[in-house]
């Protein structure tokens, strides 16, 4: 595991946790919730080549379209439910969110700031921006749904959700003065 | 790398003892076909039961001696580096009872009147087939079996192994299925049966001792089942509109190239498939609920279910549509069960469980790879 927010999400799970991650990739952090602290649960992933090394990772994974929401899914049936880096390619996101806090006693959240300075001039210069978070161009990203931290704490807000601790990261460190210019990757937890 | 089994020997186990089925009915002794690859290993953990579905038999993968054409039903599945490892699993193929390829069915022969079953011989279910698949297990001194897997009508065996006997089943391969027929599916089968029914070889069933076989009726029957295999953009880009001859015939003969697909099908079927048994499989289909006695609860049904399940489905496939297979996840789920599921968007329609998509083996090759024998 070597994205940086995973990091900060394996140290919130507690042993023994269920566990949802939508948009689990290769499985690797469901994986590493297993080794790590027999936190188990499911992935949730579209991808063929991402499901098929899901299955070589021995981890579950349910082939489903996020988007659709987790109508498979009972309420609280989860102790987390986490949507890693995966939040800016859903189309549907308040649907989504709604959905995670029903399903999950809690929601775990990361995604790329928006607001971060280099974004942020980017834009000033003209150009939507690319960097190591961002690194698609306008034309081929698969990225719909890009907001700030701001932006994330205001819909956690309208949808009536506490967030109960949150992690702002720039290259692997924790960012504490002017995080919505200074961080680059936002990790949230959130309840409903 | 993979390779076949080779050159392999179908089996009979004889049961000198009743056979009682779902209905009720009863009959004094039974036989079983079946094939083995691979070998049981010493602590017996690694035993895999394939369930074949409407027309397929015992005879999984490689060859009979001498018969180099008559290759296994799922070959491509099942050998020596394949992903069912044969070099690892010890895999039965078997015969359900009420089949047509030596295993016990209408026409074997029925002691009580030395003639052949016939219409005599009691509407099977797939919980029969199941409780006649673990008689051979216990047989073949397999208490457990690591996993049972089939596509279709057998992976509503290898759902009922689950819960059945939930204890004997480490893991549930329910591959292209449903946990029940829709009105549509039972509306199809009944057309067979009505096609079957009304052949006038039938003779009500007995139509042995009258040494003819509906052949028409099975015809009809097969081709209308064809067409609910393949999606209508796999017919499309297999047959399209093309013409048989060279130009529209302005009669009643074949004139498109699917016409005359449907018609080889149904042909080549009416030679070698009892009348019977496709009778009964299709009731079989039809009667397989196991929600019915939970209320429609399929989650309650699933709770006796201890095994891991892998479900597959195939996007192209609308005779059981992924939204069949979700709902047994769904039920899973519900339960806490450990289960994967894989949704293919794979073009082969029902029919795409046997082929070689490299997504679909690639999932069941690391599936199998990761059972703990």
């Amino acid at each position: 595991m070597t994205r940086p927010d995973l990091e900060t999400i394996a140290h919130w799970v507690a042993p023994g946790a269920r566990v949802l991650d939508l948009g689990c990739g290769d499985g690797s952090l469901l994986r590493h919730l297993w080794e790590k602290n027999q936190a188990h649960g499911y992935g949730v992933e579209i991808d063929d080549a991402e499901v098929l090394a899901c299955f070589r990772n021995d981890v579950n994974v349910l082939q489903l379209d996020l988007e659709s929401g987790l109508a498979l899914f009972q309420g609280g049936s989860f102790d987390y439910v986490i949507l890693s880096e995966t939040l800016q390619t859903i189309h549907r996101i308040e649907f989504l969110t709604r959905e995670m806090l029903r399903v999950g006693k809690e929601a775990i959240v990361s995604f790329p700031n928006f607001g971060h300075w280099r974004d942020r001039l980017q834009v000033l210069l003209g150009r939507m921006p690319v960097s190591e978070e961002l690194p698609h161009q306008w034309y081929n990203t698969p990225n719909v749904h890009l907001c700030t931290l701001a932006d994330f704490e205001d819909l956690c807000a309208k949808l009536g959700a506490t967030i109960r601790e949150r992690v702002v990261l720039h290259r692997g460190r924790a960012v504490r003065v002017l995080p919505n210019l200074l961080g680059s990757l936002a990790v949230y937890r959130v309840t409903a | 790398m993979s390779a076949s089994v080779g050159i392999v020997e179908a089996r009979r186990a004889q049961f000198e003892e009743p056979f009682r089925f779902r209905s009720g009915a009863e009959i004094p002794r039974f036989e079983l076909m079946y094939e083995t690859y691979g070998r049981l290993n010493a602590a017996r953990s690694n035993a895999v039961l394939v369930c074949h579905a409407l027309n397929a038999s015992h005879h999984v993968a490689g060859t009979y001696a001498g018969d180099d054409d008559n290759v296994g039903w799922w070959d491509n599945l099942v050998g020596p580096g394949k992903p069912l490892d044969t070099d690892r699993f010890f895999v039965i193929g078997n015969n359900y009872i009420g089949g047509c390829f030596g295993s016990t069915g209408p026409t074997s022969t029925n002691p009580a009147t030395g003639k052949p079953y016939g219409a005599d011989f009691p509407v099977v279910t797939v919980e029969d087939w199941v409780a006649a698949q673990a008689r051979l297990a216990d047989r073949l001194g397999i208490e457990r079996f690591a996993a049972v897997i089939g596509g279709s009508l057998g992976a509503m065996q290898a759902l009922q192994w689950a819960l059945a006997y939930p204890e004997r089943i480490g893991h549930s391969l329910v591959i292209a299925s449903t946990p029940k027929l829709s009105a549509q599916n039972i509306a199809f089968n009944e057309v067979a049966r009505q096609a079957i029914v009304t052949d006038p070889d039938f003779h009500g069933g007995h139509y042995y001792e009258h040494g003819v076989v509906p052949a028409r009726g099975l015809r009809i029957a097969r081709m209308i089942g064809h067409i609910t295999y393949l999606s209508d953009d796999a017919m499309m880009e297999k047959f399209g509109r093309q013409l048989r001859r060279a130009a529209l015939g302005f009669d009643f003969d074949i004139d498109f190239e699917i016409e005359s697909y449907l018609r080889y099908q149904g042909d080549k079927f009416s030679t070698y498939f009892d009348a019977n048994t496709y009778l009964r499989i299709t009731k079989a289909l039809d009667y397989y609920d196991p929600a019915g006695d939970f209320g429609g609860d399929l989650a309650a049904s699933f709770a006796r279910a201890r095994a891991a399940f892998l479900v597959v489905s195939f996007k192209s496939d609308w005779r059981f549509a992924p939204a069949r297979s979700r709902a047994m996840v769904k039920a899973l789920l519900d339960n806490r069960r450990i289960v994967s599921y894989l949704e293919l968007d794979a073009p082969g329609g029902h029919d795409a469980f046997l082929l070689e998509d490299p997504r679909y083996h690639g999932a069941l090759r690391a599936y199998f790879e990761n059972i703990e024998l």
